[in-house]
């Protein structure tokens, strides 16, 4: 079980309260969860990455444990903390713009 | 009784304002979209209950929301806006080549008959329609893919399609504008297209008189007569009598030629109103007085409008889509501000009073006459 934050403005959007919860087959990367994740809410496709690139949004990071994943391949396994479900992967916006 | 529904959006969520007819007692609803920029919110001539909002934030990109119920509820449908084929370059402000990349939805212009199908300006400049409710989309490609795209460039606020102008005769006719390249005009339902800019004049590029390139702010048209095209340009307010074929300058004796804004009155085609703005780095009303100027004579002629509206120390802006007219009679008029006022005048433009004064910057106003 992945354990998903997103920023307040994508759980109102998808009308989700607190965390997601979901269950990824085989081992857990950045895009499995995101497919997951935009599977169980198709609202959310292309507001995290981009619709056709699947590239993350610019102002989109992603971190875990206290850790900046932005910058990993999509396909990285994520951390064992994440895989297990001991920490969420946290999906963040940047702090920019008025 | 007969009432009015003003939709508004603005930097930080979109507002629902509803009077009945008289149009001086007004519910205000929102913010919908707290935090979300909406370009524009705009409802269906064929169901005034259907609505269409476009969304969107730098973090999270465009997101369409659709209304069934004249705004009381939302529900998001397709952001999926895809060039078609390869999409090519444009040129950027330095006139170097640049890809086209989608950034926003500027304006929806719902179908005058069908409510399930609607078309979406875009920047990087396109047209895109749904005919599915806002499901999905698709480029009518013929516009960037007629020639000229490549030499087309962004105005200071990006290169957008931002007028969508459905011709009622039901003969195809679609004009739009795009900021900074022109008007472009098809008579075959969006599937080829021309520009239709001859007769206008921009000092501010290489050739003044270019097939494209200029800066079209805002265009209007009055449904009872759609030949007859009104423009606020960059610079200079024009007219066309022959659909955008060829057009004449109208600014006459206005204060200054600049404006983002303009609309004709609903019951009477020779009458339009404009909001005149110091340019170029100011963009606020000279001499800090906020005035509608109206012309009765389809340009040239201009009258300012003042009764209700600050004569001092204002200096906000009113940008291009953030001007509508209701069809009530008289007719009522409304604009919104970057301040966050939203004015409106029961009386064709004689007086004004705000329906609301601290919304965030006001992006664009439309009017609904309901029954």
């Amino acid at each position: 079980m992945i354990r998903v934050e997103l920023p307040s403005h994508l759980r109102t959007l998808a009308h989700i309260a607190g965390e997601v919860q979901l269950e990824v087959e085989g081992p857990a990367t950045q895009r499995l969860v995101l497919n997951a994740l935009e599977a169980r809410y198709p609202v959310l496709q292309g507001t995290i990455r981009d619709h056709v690139t699947q590239q993350r949004r610019p102002f989109v990071r992603f971190f875990a444990n206290a850790e900046d994943l932005s910058h990993e391949s999509p396909d990285a396994p994520l951390p064992e903390a994440v895989a297990s479900g001991a920490e969420p992967l946290l999906i963040v916006g940047a702090i920019a713009g008025g | 009784m007969s009432g009015v529904r003003v939709l508004v959006g603005t930097r930080k969520g979109a507002f629902v304002l509803t009077a009945d007819g008289k149009r001086d007692k007004w519910d205000v609803s929102g913010p919908h979209f707290a935090g979300w920029e909406i370009y524009h919110v705009k409802g269906s001539p064929a169901d005034p209950n259907r609505l269409y909002a476009s969304q969107s934030t730098g973090w999270s990109g465009q997101v369409i929301e659709r209304s069934n119920d004249g705004g009381k509820t939302w529900e998001p449908v397709g952001n999926k806006f895809v060039y078609d084929g390869v999409p090519g370059t444009h040129q950027w402000y330095d006139g170097t080549p640049h890809p086209w990349e989608f950034k926003r939805v500027w304006h929806l212009e719902p179908s005058l008959t069908d409510p399930d199908t609607v078309y979406a300006g875009v920047e990087d400049a396109a047209l895109f329609r749904s005919t599915d409710a806002g499901a999905t989309w698709q480029e009518l490609a013929g516009l960037r893919g007629h020639g000229s795209g490549p030499h087309w460039q962004p105005g200071a606020g990006g290169m957008c399609l931002h007028t969508i102008l459905l011709d009622p005769g039901g003969n195809g006719r679609i004009s739009i504008a795009i900021s900074a390249a022109g008007a472009f005009r098809s008579d075959d339902s969006g599937a080829t297209w021309q520009p239709i800019n001859r007769g206008l004049r921009s000092q501010y590029i290489p050739d003044p008189a270019a097939e494209v390139g200029h800066c079209v702010h805002h265009m209007a048209m009055h449904p009872s007569r759609p030949n007859v095209l009104f423009m606020q340009k960059h610079w200079d307010v024009m007219r066309s009598d022959d659909g955008g074929d060829s057009w004449q300058e109208v600014s006459g004796n206005l204060p200054t030629d600049f404006g983002f804004v303009i609309d004709v009155h609903a019951h009477e085609p020779e009458t339009i109103f404009v909001v005149p703005i110091k340019s170029d780095s100011e963009h606020f009303p000279p001499e800090g007085k906020l005035r509608v100027y109206r012309s009765r004579t389809g340009g040239n002629e201009w009258e300012p409008l003042t009764k209700g509206l600050p004569q001092s120390d204002c200096y906000v802006n009113v940008l291009r889509d953030a001007m509508a007219v209701d069809s009530l009679d008289k007719c009522g008029v409304y604009f919104g501000t970057t301040g966050g006022q939203v004015y409106a005048s029961a009386d064709a433009g004689d007086s004004w009073a705000p329906i609301v004064r601290d919304l965030p910057a006001v992006l664009s106003v439309e009017v609904q006459t309901l029954p």
